[in-house]
């Protein structure tokens, strides 16, 4: 390791100058020297280019272009005329989502469903991850972790119908009908998340704690702390900045919160509280072909998940001293 | 000191290993328990599919099964698979987990790759465009609209391409081949005279193989579990996944009962709520399978995502 110099990398002139006002020649440079950076990179990376041109082509048409293609919230649309083509209606299509009933109830579900999933789902794996901690490695440990781990691999549509076998009153072992019960709904639809998921998300805290320092455990254990004790002043504390990136980024994805799931769970009964923004964009969308419409829900979806997620990297910040990104 | 303790724990529990106070000891008990139970609450909804699945029709229906197969039969299995739309899905989901990974991995490093490039021009913008598209989409129509005007509604490219790269993915095959190809490589191989095609095929990829498992994995269970992209993009029956094979079974209660008489339309619906179960373990099969290496390379894939999110 100690062989290797540092090779002389070019330094861009305009950064070598003592600091004062930016003037017009300095930018010119530095914009210069940024030119000349990107000349060099495609002559020695033209290959790499030509590469990624291809993914990037994906992101622009799949990713990109859909974003454009949201004007039509603003629009009547017509599939004859196309997005560009269809007619202006400025904000009618927000007019009448906001004026509609429907749409308190279902801003409600989401929040309340999301709301309660972030809950639910929090503390059961730091639980699994601290207990898994203290016992030995051995047979059973390795046990609970293959066994706790493994749902997390069966589909959505599997675990909906085991869920259904199970709470139907026919086959399975309960005799009300649970699914049938707007109040159940989303009980069934957390818990059954967290049976899924609960082994999964413990993987992450058992990495931070394998991440602390076992001397700190040891003098711990010289000093007569119990294991109780070492969990609340060494375990815990090492596992709070996960735990809070992992509750935040929960927050942050309230309304990004499942489709699959609950569009498998509904049914007539129980649309009272199952019906939420994304199963309303889709019935809408695709089913009642009402398109500009489910887009503007849609639209409204992404902005306030996007300024919950700003909101959210905010408070990360403010609390662990880095943001989610960058 | 760590060094001494480190020597003590290495001598073995028998020979060293001091005797825990009873406080301790009766905490690793309540600890012990409650794993236990945390077990049996995961496994027991498992146990009773797979119990259910390997009982007789009448037992089933009359809901004697609880956590053992009651009058053993393979009868439900049988008819799983000759069921037709249940191969069909097999075959196309099989199609679509090979071909989607293949083409999910491929476009994943080919974006990933430069992206890990210290000298490559543009990087970080590229990268926040990506993210961006992880904090802000461009929603389920708008999305419908693309695939609509591309041709590919109701083609088996509707299922492999709108979903081809996932960021995050992207994130974790960006952060590995940033950490662990050394930048010496690059400069012994470009004074070699050998071009950045050929340094990507015969010197980083063949050291990436842990990589490539990892994005393998998660794309193919991707494509094996997911329903959502053939429940808006297809229409045609035989291009069906099994996932959505299954939702309409199992889900909507839409098996083709095609019976004469009644005698026999009863034993059909008899034998339905058996399929049920069957059908269950007979789609998680596969994944459960390759479950043994998932465990070891996923918990690989999650951490490097989760080191630099």
């Amino acid at each position: 390791m100690a062989t290797t110099t540092p090779h002389p990398t070019p330094v861009p002139s305009a950064d070598r100058r003592p600091a004062r006002s930016p003037h017009r020649s300095d930018m010119e440079l530095a914009r210069r020297s940024r030119w000349a950076q990107a000349q060099l990179s495609w002559r020695r990376h033209w290959q790499l280019y030509l590469l990624a041109s291809v993914p990037l082509a994906y992101f622009v048409i799949f990713k990109y272009v859909p974003m454009a293609f949201n004007v039509i919230a603003f629009k009547d649309y017509s599939p004859v005329l196309g997005p560009w083509g269809s007619e202006w209606v400025g904000l009618r299509n927000f007019e009448l989502l906001f004026g509609n009933p429907v749409f308190l109830t279902l801003l409600e579900n989401t929040v309340i469903l999301a709301g309660y999933l972030v809950l639910a789902s929090f503390p059961i794996p730091i639980l699994l991850a601290l207990a898994l901690n203290e016992i030995r490695n051995g047979w059973f440990k390795r046990t609970v972790q293959m066994v706790t781990y493994a749902p997390y691999f069966i589909s959505t549509v599997v675990v909906v119908s085991m869920t259904i076998l199970l709470l139907s009153p026919r086959s399975g072992i309960v005799s009300t009908n649970f699914l049938g019960e707007p109040d159940y709904f989303r009980h069934i639809y957390v818990w059954s998340d967290v049976w899924q998921t609960a082994g999964y998300s413990a993987v992450i805290y058992m990495a931070a704690l394998a991440g602390i320092d076992p001397v700190l455990h040891e003098s711990a254990k010289i000093d007569g702390a119990s294991r109780l004790q070492r969990i609340r002043h060494i375990d815990l504390p090492g596992l709070l900045p996960t735990a809070v990136i992992v509750l935040i980024l929960g927050v942050g994805n309230t309304m990004a919160i499942g489709f699959e799931k609950a569009y498998l769970l509904q049914n007539d009964l129980n649309l009272a509280q199952s019906e939420i923004i994304p199963t309303y964009v889709y019935k809408t969308g695709l089913i009642n072909a009402d398109f500009s419409m489910a887009t503007a829900v849609g639209l409204f979806n992404s902005v306030v998940n996007l300024c919950l997620l700003l909101v959210v990297n905010f408070a990360a910040k403010k609390v662990t001293g880095k943001g989610l990104w960058r | 000191m760590s060094l001494f303790t480190s020597k003590l724990l290495r001598n073995g529990p028998s020979a060293t290993r001091v005797r825990e106070p009873l406080g301790d000891r009766i905490f690793l008990l309540v600890v012990k328990l409650m794993l236990t139970v945390m077990l049996l609450v995961v496994l027991a909804p498992l146990v009773f599919i797979v119990a259910n699945s390997f009982s007789s029709a009448e037992a089933v229906n009359a809901g004697r099964v609880k956590f053992w197969p009651v009058e053993f039969s393979l009868h439900a299995y049988e008819v799983a698979l000759s069921n037709s739309q249940v191969l069909q899905g097999y075959y196309n989901s099989l199609i679509y987990a090979v071909a989607g990974t293949l083409i999910s991995v491929t476009l994943t490093v080919a974006i990933a790759y430069p992206l890990s490039r210290k000298t490559f021009f543009g990087r970080n913008v590229i990268m926040t465009a990506l993210i961006f598209t992880m904090l802000f989409s461009g929603g389920l129509i708008p999305t419908y609209m693309v695939v609509q005007n591309l041709g590919m509604l109701n083609t088996r490219w509707a299922l492999l391409i709108p979903g081809a790269i996932g960021v995050w993915q992207v994130i974790i095959a960006r952060t590995f081949f940033a950490n662990s190809i050394p930048d010496e490589l690059f400069e012994a191989a470009s004074l070699d005279g050998a071009s950045e095609i050929r340094v990507l095929r015969s010197v980083v990829l063949p050291l990436s193989k842990p990589l490539l498992a990892v994005l393998a994995l998660m794309y193919t269970i991707y494509q094996w579990n997911t329903y959502f992209d053939a429940l808006v993009y297809l229409k045609d029956p035989d291009l069906f996944p099994l996932q959505i094979v299954l939702r309409n079974m199992l889900i909507l209660n839409s098996t083709r009962p095609g019976a004469e008489d009644l005698a026999q339309q009863l034993e059909q619906m008899q034998l339905v709520s058996v399929l049920r179960y069957a059908l269950i373990v007979v789609s998680s099969l596969p994944v459960l399978l390759i479950y043994p290496f998932i465990a070891r390379h996923f918990t690989k894939g999650v951490m490097v995502g989760a080191v630099k999110g």
